[in-house]
C-alpha cells in the first residue's frame, strides 16, 4: 500500500493489465512518444512498443472503430480521447456500432475508452465536459466514474476485463489534487457497486466524480449544525447501484442528487425519479437535485465558478433540506 | 484524370487457372451466383406476400463483385458486407434458410429477429454484421487488421462500402489509419453509381473513387464488378498483398444498381437507357457465356447446377417458414454481454 495519485492509480492500473493479459493494447493520440496528454501512458511505449501503445491519427471515429474491430478479434483495446469532449467524433462508433452489437448479433465488444473529463482549470466549452448521461442513455454501454485513487485502478481494471464497451470517465481535476493509499497489487471493484464516501444518518447526497470532494467540504459545514450526512459515491452510473441509494435513503429520508454535468437529462434526474418512483413513502423532503446550469461549460474563471457546483451551493442545499 | 489503375478483363481458363481457381471452382462460383441472386429474388416474393416486415434491399447487379472478392478471402480472413453483398454471406457458408427466417424476423436468422434484412452476419464465419450507418464498417474492418498486425498474423480483413458512402469521414479515417500503418485491411467499394436518388457527380468529383487511394499511400484499382473473374483477380492480389505486409488497396468494383435503393422505390431517377446498357453486363449471364466458351459448361450441367439451387431455395424457404417467432420475453437478454459470450472462436 502506498500513497498515489489518482492519476498514478489510473497509470499504475493500466500498465498492470497490460503486464498481465498480452490482449490490453492503448491507442490514441500522443499516447506513444509523449506519453498521453496527462501523461498517464508515460513510459509505456518503452516497455510495450509501438504496437501495444500506438499513436494514432487524429482520428476518433477511426480509433474507437478500430478498437471494435479487434475486440472482435479477441483483444482487449483500450482506446484514450485525448479528452472526453472529443468523443462526440467517435459518437457513432460508439452508439451505432460498439453498443449494439452484443444484443444484435452476438458478438460482444470488449473494449474500454477512457475519457479525461470535467471542469474546474478554465478548459472552456470543450475541454471540460462531463457527457456521461448521454451514453448512459444508450443501452449496451456502460459508464464508470471513480472518486478515489484506490476505485480509479481497480474499476479500470474492471473495466478492461468487462465483455461489455465500457466508458471509463477519469476526471481531470482529480489527476493531480486527490492522492490516497492504492494497494501495489492488482486490484478489482466490481461496476455498479456504490461506496459509502462517509457514513451519516440526517441527509444523503448521491454523487460522483469529483463531486464527492465537494460534498465532503459541504458536509464539514453542516458538521458545526449537528447535522449529519452520509456521501454515497456511486463509483458507476451504468450500471448504478438502486439498492445503495434506496437504503441510504430509507435510513435519512432526505436526498441531494448531485452532478457536475448539467441539470436537464442529467443522470442525476434519473436517480431522482427512481427515487420518487420506489422510495416516496420513506422522503421527509422532495428529493433535490444540484448540478450545473444548462449553459455550455465558460472559460473565464467567475463564469466557471458559477458553472461548476461550489462547496457553498452545496452547504446552502443541504440547509434547505435538513431544514424541510 | 483517372489515377487508380483500371483492371484488364479475364480471358482465358488459363489465366483463371493462374489466378487460383480450377473448374470444379469456377462451377462453384457460377453456383454461389445463382443461389445469391436466388435468395434475393424469393426474397422479394416473401415482401411482396406481405411476410417480411419493415423494407427490402437486394444487390441485383452486384452478384460478381460479392461473389468474385468472397472467393478470394482466405478461411481465416474476416469482413464486413453491405446490403449488397448477399454473395459474401453464401460464399462464406450462411445457409440461406437463415437468411430467408432472417428477412422474416423469424427467431433462427443471424439476429434472431433482432435487426432485419441484410443487418446479419455469422461471426464463425468470419463476417461482422453491418449497421445501417454507412461506412461506420470501415474502422471496425481496419481494427479487425490491427489485431492481426500486432499479433503478426497472416490475416486480412475486408472492408466494404458504397461509392456514396465514401464522402463520409469514418472512410477517410480509415483509410488514413490503414495508410499510415500499413495494415492488412482490403476496402471494396460498391460503385453502383447510385447513393439512393444521387448520382456519382454528386457524390465525388474524381474520376474513381479509387483514385483516393494514391493519397493514403495505398493502390487504387477499379474493376469491371459484373466480371467476377476479374474481381476475383484483383481481389485476390489484394488480398495477397496485403498478407505479405505491403499494406491496404482499394478496391473499386464498378456496377450498376439494377433495382431501386429499397424495393419501395421504383429508380425513376436512373435514366432508362443505362439500365439497358448495364443490362448487356448482367453477371450471371456473362459468366455464363464465358463458362459455356471457356470451360466447356454444357446444357445438361447447367441445368443440373440451376435443378440444385432450386432445391435448395425450395428447401430453405420451407424451413425458414418453419421457424418460430421470437419471443418478446428474450427482449432483455443481450444487450450487455457476459463472460461466457466471450467464449467464440474469435474472441478466444
Amino acid at each position: 500500500v502506498a500513497e498515489k495519485t489518482y492519476l498514478q492509480a489510473i497509470s499504475d492500473g493500466l500498465r498492470e493489465e497490460m503486464r498481465r493479459d498480452q490482449r490490453v493494447f492503448v491507442i490514441g493520440e500522443d499516447v506513444g512518444v509523449y506519453g498521453g496528454a496527462f501523461k498517464v501512458t508515460l513510459g509505456f511505449q518503452e516497455e510495450f512498443g509501438p504496437w501495444r501503445v500506438i499513436d494514432a491519427p487524429l482520428a476518433e471515429s477511426a480509433i474507437i472503430g478500430a478498437c471494435t474491430g479487434a475486440s472482435i478479434m479477441g483483444m482487449r483495446p483500450v482506446a484514450e480521447m485525448q479528452f472526453a469532449d472529443f468523443i462526440s467524433c467517435g459518437w457513432d462508433q460508439l452508439v451505432t456500432v460498439a453498443a449494439k452489437q452484443r444484443w444484435r448479433a452476438g458478438t460482444p465488444v470488449p473494449i474500454t475508452v477512457r475519457l479525461p473529463s470535467g471542469g474546474g482549470f478554465s478548459g472552456g466549452p470543450f475541454h471540460s465536459q462531463n457527457p456521461e448521461s448521454s451514453f448512459a442513455h444508450i443501452p449496451g454501454l456502460k459508464c464508470v466514474c471513480p472518486a478515489t485513487p484506490e476505485d480509479a485502478k481497480g474499476l479500470l481494471a474492471s473495466a478492461i476485463q468487462d465483455p461489455s464497451p465500457v466508458l471509463y470517465f477519469e476526471h481531470k481535476h482529480l489527476y493531480r489534487r486527490i492522492k490516497g493509499e492504492v494497494p501495489d497489487e492488482r486490484i478489482t471493484v466490481p461496476l455498479g457497486k456504490a461506496r459509502i464516501h462517509q457514513e451519516g444518518g440526517d441527509l444523503t447526497v448521491v454523487t460522483w466524480a469529483a463531486m464527492v470532494y465537494t460534498a465532503e467540504e459541504a458536509a464539514k459545514e453542516l458538521a458545526g449544525d449537528d447535522v449529519s450526512v452520509e456521501i454515497l459515491d456511486l463509483r458507476s452510473i451504468v450500471p448504478w447501484d438502486k439498492q445503495a441509494v434506496l437504503e441510504s435513503v430509507r435510513k435519512t429520508s432526505k436526498v441531494l442528487v448531485l452532478h457536475e454535468d448539467t441539470r436537464t437529462g442529467g443522470f442525476g434526474a434519473e436517480i431522482a425519479a427512481t427515487i420518487a418512483e420506489e422510495a416516496f413513502e420513506d422522503l421527509d423532503a422532495p428529493v433535490k437535485r444540484i448540478a450545473a446550469p444548462d449553459t455550455p461549460v465558460p472559460f473565464s474563471p467567475p463564469l466557471e465558478k458559477a458553472f461548476i457546483p461550489q462547496v457553498a451551493d452545496v452547504a446552502a442545499g443541504l440547509r434547505e433540506l435538513a431544514e424541510y | 484524370v483517372a489515377i487508380a489503375r483500371e483492371a484488364e478483363p479475364v480471358g482465358s481458363l488459363s489465366e483463371v487457372r493462374q489466378a487460383g481457381l480450377d473448374r470444379e471452382d469456377l462451377l462453384t462460383v457460377y453456383r454461389n451466383l445463382l443461389v445469391t441472386r436466388g435468395v434475393e429474388e424469393r426474397g422479394h416474393i416473401l415482401y411482396r406476400q406481405g411476410k417480411i416486415p419493415g423494407s427490402f434491399y437486394t444487390g441485383r447487379g452486384n452478384e460478381a463483385a460479392s461473389v468474385g472478392v468472397a472467393t478470394a478471402m482466405g478461411p481465416d480472413d474476416v469482413g464486413t458486407p453491405l446490403h449488397r453483398d448477399m454473395g459474401v454471406h453464401i460464399v462464406r457458408g450462411v445457409e440461406p434458410w437463415r437468411i430467408f427466417a432472417q428477412y422474416m424476423g423469424r427467431s433462427d436468422g443471424p439476429t434472431k429477429g433482432r435487426d432485419g434484412n441484410v443487418h446479419m452476419a455469422d461471426s464463425r464465419l468470419g463476417l461482422i454484421a453491418m449497421v445501417s450507418h454507412l461506412p461506420a464498417m470501415l474502422p471496425v474492418a481496419t481494427g479487425c487488421a490491427l489485431a492481426f498486425r500486432i499479433r503478426g498474423e497472416r490475416r486480412v480483413a475486408v472492408g466494404w462500402f458504397g461509392e456514396g458512402a465514401s464522402a463520409r469521414g469514418d472512410a477517410h479515417e480509415s483509410m488514413t489509419l490503414a495508410g499510415t500503418r500499413r495494415l492488412p485491411v482490403v476496402f471494396v467499394c460498391d460503385n453502383n453509381q447510385w447513393a439512393y436518388s444521387t448520382p456519382t457527380h454528386l457524390e465525388y468529383a474524381t474520376e474513381h473513387v479509387a483514385d483516393r487511394a494514391e493519397a493514403y499511400g495505398f493502390e487504387g484499382v477499379v474493376v469491371d464488378g459484373t466480371d467476377v473473374l476479374a474481381v476475383y483477380r484483383e481481389a485476390k492480389r489484394a488480398l495477397e498483398r496485403a498478407r505479405e505486409g505491403g499494406g491496404p488497396t482499394l478496391l473499386e468494383c464498378l456496377t450498376l444498381r439494377m433495382e431501386g435503393h429499397a424495393v419501395h422505390d421504383d429508380a425513376f431517377y436512373v435514366p432508362k437507357p443505362l439500365f439497358e446498357e448495364w443490362a448487356k453486363n448482367d453477371p450471371i449471364e456473362r459468366f455464363r457465356t464465358w463458362l459455356r466458351e471457356n470451360a466447356d459448361l454444357d446444357d445438361d450441367q447447367e441445368d443440373e447446377i440451376a435443378a440444385d439451387v432450386k432445391k435448395l431455395l425450395n428447401e430453405s424457404l420451407r424451413r425458414a417458414e418453419e421457424s418460430p417467432l421470437p419471443e418478446p420475453a428474450d427482449l432483455h437478454e443481450g444487450v450487455y454481454a457476459s463472460p461466457e459470450d466471450l467464449d467464440t472462436p474469435h474472441h478466444k
